[in-house]
């Protein structure tokens, strides 16, 4: 990192706030598919997003020059942008949307990525390769394993000075099984679910063969597995699921600025209004979400906003009821309604806008065997494999690697291609129990894109397994 | 000594006159020169110089600049390959002492490394160049040339205008440098009732005339929209889609479908076509076309993909993208794709049905303008699901009644691509891809409408 209070002295433009974040971020990523390398790929991306405020309107810079000659013209040339931009603000801001704060984060790690050789990590990921393959109708395997190690420093014209260093691991491993047009695919909790903050102590290698054994095992048995019958019935969804039900219908359709309408072009809109915070039924009463940026190891947990504000745990939904959005300082600024921390941008060449950070869903107090024996008939789901919701986020459909059949209380036989729709709020309010905190488990995604110029962030979803009456669920073609 | 001053020199001169290229070039050949025996190296160079604006109800959200490149470094080593990238900075002594330094690293790593049997060993072939600069709109003429057009409209959207830069090099002498300004206005036009109509205003010089033309023809279809949308039931339905929806699905195939690890690797709803279990409609035929010059021709690897190349002929697979390390892995041949087999540069062929014949031949069904949000929902099938979006009607005798509520769809290509296809449109539309993730995307589909006898609406 480079001294970036000589890079903030050094510029000489008449503007009324001028801040500058830098972020080094550098991505390793090992793969073997089918037992030989087919990753050992390390990418850095180095640069600083200058910012500044002039008459009501922030512009950005972001610039790969790291002089103060570089940084200086980018702030000249942001700050003309803001001029001439200004006439048109859709919100005249002050400082107050870039609060001052002095502060640190570190991910919680023990080792760190030197202290596992390339040739180490390559060698667990061919062994764990060859445990994916337990049959010859296992077509393909592979083995993934992502190291981040990204690297922030925020310093503004109003004394802020934040320095956050993250260490992210992402660890998926894969198996797809064929027999004819029939092809099953099992992976380590769903579309690169398994992800954390955390060192390289997370690869032990018992666990991970025990996981690599286990997903081919269940690959294969996917090819012999009933369809998914056609049905309304009670639903039951394993965390690893939950993750990608709370992201896409709540997470999304929470967000400020989509309220506010600044994603119709994109991402798209919301059925919340903003008039519905404190009052709304989301859910039941038994759905309480979080915005939880201090869980120990979850992906996005982090202490300040890339506007500057500290980041703290709030309820966004409390006993079903809507009390908080996914609003950072601008959001809450423009919509009065009460946000989080969460003004974020993917890397030094975004401007942050609003995003999702850790949003969970509380533990209830049902284990996991009263939620399975309290269902007469139901389906049990784990690992999302298809994704899909409106712009208003509204209807969606989800997808799911591996299912149960649930009869009298009793998981009875295994499904394929299993699939369920619904509407958003409807859904939640058939929201019937919440699994305790021995179901609740850790999940995120470092793939959740939104904004214009689009920007892919790294969020994290912890959550009990649940139960949900009343489904539309069906198979495959 | 001297001769390094010198080098300096002559580099400090290029930074000024900002002659990327050039610089790429020196930059390249001084790490080829520092390669030891036995070793290879590829490399490719990725940058933009853009500005981009934000715009919500016709204001300005967010605006700024941004000016990015990285290279990245691919060392070939006694059968063993790893890669490195880095972001290239303005100060090429500082970007060499970084490569130098990732060098050294990568070797250090690559002997640690298993055999990779499958390597794409660096080709030996004409370079090329192509460089394209245009009359943009002035950075500091944006705002007013813009916005004053938009006022009176509930218009949200990204302004996304600049130079983009694409190049690929290896230590065989193998230099290729594609360089193009272009611009591109996304938007979105929203009625109060929450209705909206999409444009996307494109090009490589500007001309204001052909913007507030462009614009002015966007809000007219708003007009349309002033009926109440109505709420129609799931099942199936005579549906036409409009070139922008059918270039979503046709953007489907990238990803599992017309690659041909994914087919070899079990997770492609090609595969059925590839065993003769299933083909699409006569009216059906997809190629990859580079021949507009708009795309890049040059893969990754440095190879040039063939100026036209057929996928799917009158319904029947023709060739898969195949990359050269799949054709290595699976015994093929490669057609020079990219490493992740994507489709750079499609084209649907057009058919017969002209525009006015389009609601006479709808008769009873919907106009699909958009659709959003897909996702395969049965991979192997070919099912893919998603949602109706943005200047959707419903159709009665061949006139639109009123638009439509967002419903959601679930059905597969074989239908809508194969048996229920039963016309195609005459027109075909040049759609940019607009995606702005990590950089601006430089890929470009051509095609045409559909006429699809029977679709399945199913929320």
């Amino acid at each position: 990192m480079i001294d970036l209070h000589s890079k903030l002295s050094a510029i000489d433009v008449p503007v009324d706030w001028v801040g500058l974040r830098e972020v080094s971020e550098t991505t390793t990523a090992r793969m073997i598919r089918d037992g030989n390398p087919v990753l050992n790929d390390s990418s850095n991306s180095h640069g600083i997003m200058v910012e500044v405020l002039k008459n009501g309107q922030f512009a950005y810079y972001g610039t790969k020059d790291l002089t103060s000659r570089g940084v200086s013209i980018a702030a000249a040339k942001a700050a003309k942008l803001a001029e001439i931009g200004a006439p048109y603000a859709i919100y005249r801001f002050d400082q107050g949307a870039r609060p001052a704060h002095t502060g640190n984060y570190q991910s919680p790690f023990d080792k760190s990525r030197g202290s596992v050789s390339a040739g180490e990590i390559n060698e667990l990921l061919l062994k764990s390769n060859r445990a994916l393959k337990i049959s010859d109708k296992i077509i393909s395997a592979t083995s993934l394993c992502v190291v981040i190690e990204s690297d922030h420093h925020f310093v503004s014209s109003n004394e802020s000075d934040i320095s956050q260093d993250f260490f992210l691991l992402e660890f998926d491993l894969r198996a797809t099984a064929q027999d004819g047009n029939n092809m099953q695919t099992r992976t380590f909790g769903g579309m690169r679910g398994n992800c954390f903050q955390m060192g390289m102590e997370y690869f032990d290698e018992f666990e991970v063969m025990a996981c690599a054994t286990r997903i081919g095992e269940q690959a294969l048995e996917l090819l012999t597995a009933d369809e998914c019958p056609d049905e309304t019935t009670d639903l039951v969804i394993a965390s690893d699921q939950m993750m990608l039900q709370i992201h896409e219908s709540v997470g999304h359709a929470i967000e400020v600025d989509r309220i506010l309408g600044d994603e119709r072009n994109y991402a798209g809109w919301s059925f919340v209004n903003l008039k519905d915070f404190g009052s709304l039924k989301y859910g039941s009463p038994l759905m309480n979400i979080t915005f939880d940026p201090t869980v120990s190891n979850e992906f996005a947990s982090y202490g300040y906003d890339d506007s500057g504000l500290k980041a703290e745990k709030h309820h966004l939904i409390k006993d079903g009821t809507l009390m908080r959005g996914l609003g950072g300082m601008e959001s809450q600024i423009r919509s009065g309604v009460p946000g989080v921390a969460n003004f974020r941008a993917s890397s030094w060449n975004r401007a942050p806008i609003d995003r999702m950070g850790n949003i969970n869903l509380e533990p209830g107090d049902s284990s996991f065997n009263d939620i399975i024996e309290s269902v007469e008939h139901g389906i049990y789901m784990e690992s999302n494999r298809s994704w899909s919701i409106d712009d208003y986020r509204n209807k969606f459909q989800f997808g799911c690697e591996y299912a149960k059949l649930i009869e009298n209380g009793k998981f009875t036989k295994t499904l394929r291609n299993p699939n369920y729709r619904g509407i958003s709020s409807s859904f939640w309010n058939n929201l019937k129990r919440v699994g305790d905190s021995s179901t609740f488990q850790v999940y995120g995604t470092p793939n959740c894109g939104k904004g214009e110029p689009n920007q892919v962030i790294r969020v994290g979803h912890a959550s009990p397994a649940c139960l949900f009456h009343d489904v539309a669920i069906f198979g495959g073609a | 000594m001297p001769l390094l001053r010198a080098s300096f020199m002559m580099l400090q001169f290029l930074v000024e006159l900002d002659i990327v290229k050039e610089l790429f070039k020196v930059f390249s050949s001084k790490l080829f020169d520092s390669l030891l025996k036995d070793e290879t190296l590829k490399m490719t160079f990725s940058g933009e110089s853009s500005q981009f604006i934000r715009i919500n109800n016709a204001k300005i959200r967010q605006a700024g600049y941004v000016d990015d490149a990285d290279v990245e470094l691919t060392l070939i080593f006694n059968n063993r390959t790893c890669s490195r990238s880095f972001t290239y900075t303005n100060n090429p002594d500082n970007n060499l002492k970084t490569a130098l330094s990732i060098l050294t690293e990568m070797r250090d790593e690559i002997t640690q490394l298993p055999v990779d049997p499958y390597i794409v060993d660096p080709i030996i072939s004409n370079s090329t160049e192509d460089i394209r600069h245009c009359s943009l709109l002035n950075e500091e003429q944006v705002v007013d040339a813009l916005l004053p057009v938009m006022q009176n409209v509930d218009l949200v959207g990204i302004w996304a205008s600049g130079r983009a830069f694409r190049g690929a090099a290896n230590s065989l002498g193998l230099n290729h440098w594609f360089e193009a300004d272009s611009f591109t206005l996304d938007y979105s036009l929203v009625t109060p009732q929450h209705q909206m109509v999409k444009g996307t205003f494109s090009g490589e010089d500007w001309d204001q005339n052909k913007y507030e033309e462009f614009l002015s023809a966007s809000k007219n279809k708003l007009e349309l929209l002033n009926k109440k949308p109505v709420k129609i039931k799931p099942g199936s339905y005579r549906v036409w889609f409009e070139p922008a929806a059918v270039s979503d699905f046709i953007g489907m195939f990238s990803w599992n479908g017309v690659g041909e690890a994914s087919i070899q690797q079990g997770c492609s709803g090609f595969s059925k076509m590839r065993n003769n279990s299933e083909i699409l409609s006569p009216k059906f035929t997809l190629k990859e076309d580079f021949s507009s010059g708009m795309v890049p021709r040059f893969n990754s690897e440095g190879e040039i993909a063939p100026e036209t190349m057929t996928l799917i002929d009158r319904g029947k697979l023709q060739n898969t993208l195949v990359s050269s390390r799949t054709a290595a892995e699976y015994g093929v041949e490669s057609n020079m794709a990219e490493n992740g087999e994507f489709l750079r540069s499609p084209k649907m062929q057009s058919g017969s049905l002209s525009e006015v014949d389009i609601l006479p031949s709808i008769d009873n069904g919907l106009f699909i303008s958009n659709i959003h949000y897909l996702n395969w929902s049965d991979n192997p099938s070919g099912r893919i699901t998603g949602l109706t979006r943005y200047a959707c009607f419903h159709v009665e005798r061949g006139e639109v009644v009123a638009p439509i509520e967002t419903m959601r769809f679930d059905d597969t290509f074989y239908r809508f691509f194969g048996t229920e296809l039963e016309a195609v449109g005459k027109k075909v539309n040049i759609i940019p891809d607009v995606s702005t993730y990590y950089r601006r995307s430089l890929e470009v589909m051509k095609c045409p409408g559909i006429l699809v006898n029977s679709f399945a609406l199913t929320l």
